[in-house]
């Protein structure tokens, strides 16, 4: 039960934010990279004792350059669509081994990073027999919306009307032309303890959400927006201000899903999709009707989250995260 | 004293892994790998074997998910066949090239298309060049005690590289032979406990499987093929050892009836019974025929092999896979190079054979040999010839 995996659970407030740094500077992410901020939170909120496994991608690439690494903590990668599958072994062979008595017995955090290609397309297939399997580990999927280390291509967690390298803006078709892949949906039917949304502009909300869902026995997701300035084509000073204003325009919402049940952060007055989109190039492109299209499916999005949580029978548990 | 069981042989490997003591067993059904991994999982179920089983949701994630087990300290293993095989083909250079011990039992099966559950060696000679240590049995008991050397190949820290153990799907694995399984208590000593060299363990931070630029990429390989290589000697200490407590004897190349023979039957896995067969009922018959076979395909032995085949005038190289456009098959191919740096060399005649399941008898092996002997004396210019293709 979650509310005992949780009962020594405690918020972080600004005050409280632990000293350590499981991935240090030095690494060689992007000027105002969203994702490694990311992570680094993450990272951070967990802490040591914990083993990271990364998918490829452009957080592997930057954090490990042999003979250097920015990996405070131990951390392996192997492939591109396998961290679930690594993470399993990882998380696996430490419980056989203190089962027999090799190594000490203790909670050791089992977290596997991938970003959105690493999670919705080639790594769907081994997160979800990870997450079926129910090992005890968390999943982070760093949303960044294409693959971003081989060059800006769509994957299916682009958003609708955005510009890739694969999904160009062209004479007949603007941009990507699908719906962004519901992840945590996804996930949240995989029956799993804990599933959850975050964005670096909510620190405390994603600190905590991280902290949660590795306390909790058995598989969480958490699936953290990922500003890629270099990728969208906006400022290197904007990730936080676009982290911030993808949640008050309700196109990323903010929830969890505790044991089923949806708990929303609401946001009933949301600021119109455009404010978003005009910050960003890669919807530069974008016709008012489009910009409409896109308004009319958040607001009916939104609509759909409330009723999940109204069919979930949302009660507030007692470790319900607050609104930061 | 441990005593020889009729037992299958899929099932005698199943009881060797438990001898080994792994830790983690991650495996994804293919036939004819199925029923080593059925009874693995059985033995897990009632407690006999204290390891995590996981059934994985593919291969690549079975091999991925060894990977991890092995990175933080596990003894891991799994097993596969054919298809499964190739879908892990990218993750066997990563487990070299990251120096992760762990062993993996190949069941070879044909490579689809068409698609063919039967035996040969097309899968693990697609994986030929992935940095793995390649072991191949001849029947029951070598499948048990290559599996239990296998694990001390690979742990050892001169070594820390996986290892494949083939043995012929159908063939071999399904049938019923008479097998000793080892005490536990002998295999305890020849097997202690897996100490890994490095590990993933919060007290002692690492990063395992970083990125390599050009400044560094081609000194990890150097490394890799300098464990693999030094892995043949590691190899002979086990197999000494392995005398010692066992009482068995292994050798990289084997050799049978070979003394004064002119033709010599090159062989590879679980045929070479067959083969060993035909060449009794060719001495028989007062013709100079012998055979080797090669039980360590990687690192190949060249050393063993210029001495098994030394006084031989031909060799008839029986392949099981086919190099397509190619010269014919991988050991003949493999063979073939090895020799062009010797002066005095034998001819070779090399024959693909066995694709897909079919029947290689006793009469097949005797065919090549007088193949092989008839082309030796014209010197005959070949490249490969394909036996027992139908053209109608
Ligand atoms: C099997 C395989 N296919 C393709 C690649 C090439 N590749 C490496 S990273 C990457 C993109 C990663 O994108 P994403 O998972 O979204 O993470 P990001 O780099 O955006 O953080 C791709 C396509 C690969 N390494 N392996």
């Amino acid at each position: 039960m979650i509310t005992e995996d949780l009962k020594d659970f405690k918020r972080f407030t600004p005050k409280t934010l632990p000293k350590e740094e499981p991935l240090v500077s030095g690494h060689r992410a992007c000027q105002g990279c969203g994702e490694v901020l990311a992570l680094r939170m993450v990272a951070k909120a967990i802490g040591s004792p914990m083993i990271a496994v990364s998918a490829t991608g452009c957080m592997e690439i930057i954090s490990s350059p042999y003979p250097q690494t920015a990996w405070a903590v131990p951390w392996i990668h192997v492939a591109f669509e396998n961290a679930a599958a690594v993470a399993s072994g990882v998380e696996a062979g430490l419980k056989t081994l203190m089962a027999k008595g090799r190594i000490p017995e203790k909670k050791i955090a089992v977290v596997a990073f991938a970003g959105d290609g690493g999670t919705a397309d080639i790594g769907l297939q081994s997160l979800s027999g990870a997450m079926e399997r129910g090992h005890d580990f968390l999943y982070v999927c760093l949303d960044n919306e294409a693959y971003m280390n081989t060059g800006i291509q769509r994957s299916s967690a682009t958003p609708f009307g955005a510009m890739t390298t694969t999904s160009p803006a062209g004479k007949i078709t603007a941009g990507q032309t699908t719906w962004k892949k519901n992840l945590p949906a996804i996930m949240a039917a995989h029956d799993v303890p804990y599933v959850a949304t975050a964005s670096p502009a909510y620190y405390l909300d994603l600190m905590n959400k991280a902290k949660k869902a590795a306390m909790i026995k058995g598989p969480a997701y958490l699936h953290v927006y990922s500003p890629c300035p270099t990728g969208w084509r906006h400022g290197t000073d904007l990730a936080i201000e676009v982290s911030r204003l993808v949640v008050e325009t309700n196109i990323f919402p903010l929830f969890e899903v505790i044991e089923g049940k949806y708990v929303v952060r609401k946001n009933n007055k949301p600021k119109p999709v455009e404010e978003y989109l005009k910050q960003q190039r890669r919807f530069s492109h974008l016709t008012p009707e489009l910009i409409q299209t896109i308004q009319t499916r958040v607001d009916a999005e939104y609509a759909r989250l409330l009723k999940m949580e109204g069919m979930t029978e949302s009660t507030p548990t007692k470790t319900e995260t607050k609104e930061e | 004293m441990p005593i020889q069981k009729g037992m299958e042989v899929s099932i005698a490997v199943s009881e060797a892994v438990k001898l080994a003591n792994v830790d983690v067993i991650s495996a994804y059904p293919i036939t004819p790998q199925t029923h080593i991994v059925e009874h693995l999982s059985e033995l897990v179920a009632d407690g006999e074997l204290k390891a995590a089983f996981i059934p994985v949701e593919s291969e690549h994630s079975a091999l991925s998910a060894a990977v991890g087990a092995a990175a933080v300290g596990a003894r891991a293993y799994t097993a596969t066949s054919s298809q499964g095989l190739a879908l892990m083909h990218e993750i066997m250079f990563v487990a070299s090239s990251m120096r992760i011990p762990l062993v993996m039992t190949v069941v070879n099966r044909a490579l689809s298309a068409p698609i063919n559950i039967w035996n040969d060696l097309s899968d693990i000679m697609a994986q030929r060049d992935c940095g793995w240590v390649q072991l191949f049995a001849i029947n029951g008991q070598e499948a048990v005690d290559l599996t239990l050397q296998a694990f001390k190949i690979a742990e050892d820290p001169r070594v820390l590289l996986p290892v494949a153990v083939n043995l012929d799907g159908f063939v071999l694995s399904h049938v019923i032979e008479p097998i000793e399984l080892p005490d536990q208590e002998a295999v305890d000593r020849f097997l202690p406990v897996f100490k890994p060299t490095l590990r993933l363990d919060p007290d002692q931070p690492v990063s395992m499987g970083a990125f390599g630029s050009p400044e560094v990429f081609i000194e990890v390989k150097k490394q890799v093929e300098e464990a693999l290589i030094g892995s043949q000697k590691v190899a002979a200490e086990v197999w000494k050892d392995f005398g010692d407590i066992f009482g068995r004897t292994y050798k990289p190349v084997e050799s049978y009836k070979a003394k004064g023979a002119e033709i010599l039957l090159v062989t590879m896995g679980s045929i070479t019974e067959t083969a060993m067969t035909a060449v009794d009922s060719m001495r028989e018959k007062g013709r100079k025929v012998g055979l080797i076979h090669i039980r360590l395909w990687r690192p190949f032995p060249f050393k063993e092999f210029f001495q098994a085949i030394r006084e031989a005038k031909c060799l008839a190289v029986v392949d099981r896979a086919l190099v397509p456009g190619g010269v014919g098959g991988p050991v003949g191919l493999e063979i073939k190079s090895a020799l062009f740096e010797k002066k005095e060399r034998p001819y070779v005649a090399e024959f693909v054979a066995g694709l897909g399941g079919r029947d290689l008898t006793v009469e097949v092996f005797a065919e090549m040999a007088a193949k092989a002997e008839r082309y030796a004396k014209t010197q005959k210019e070949m490249r490969y010839e394909m036996i027992g293709v139908r053209e109608k």
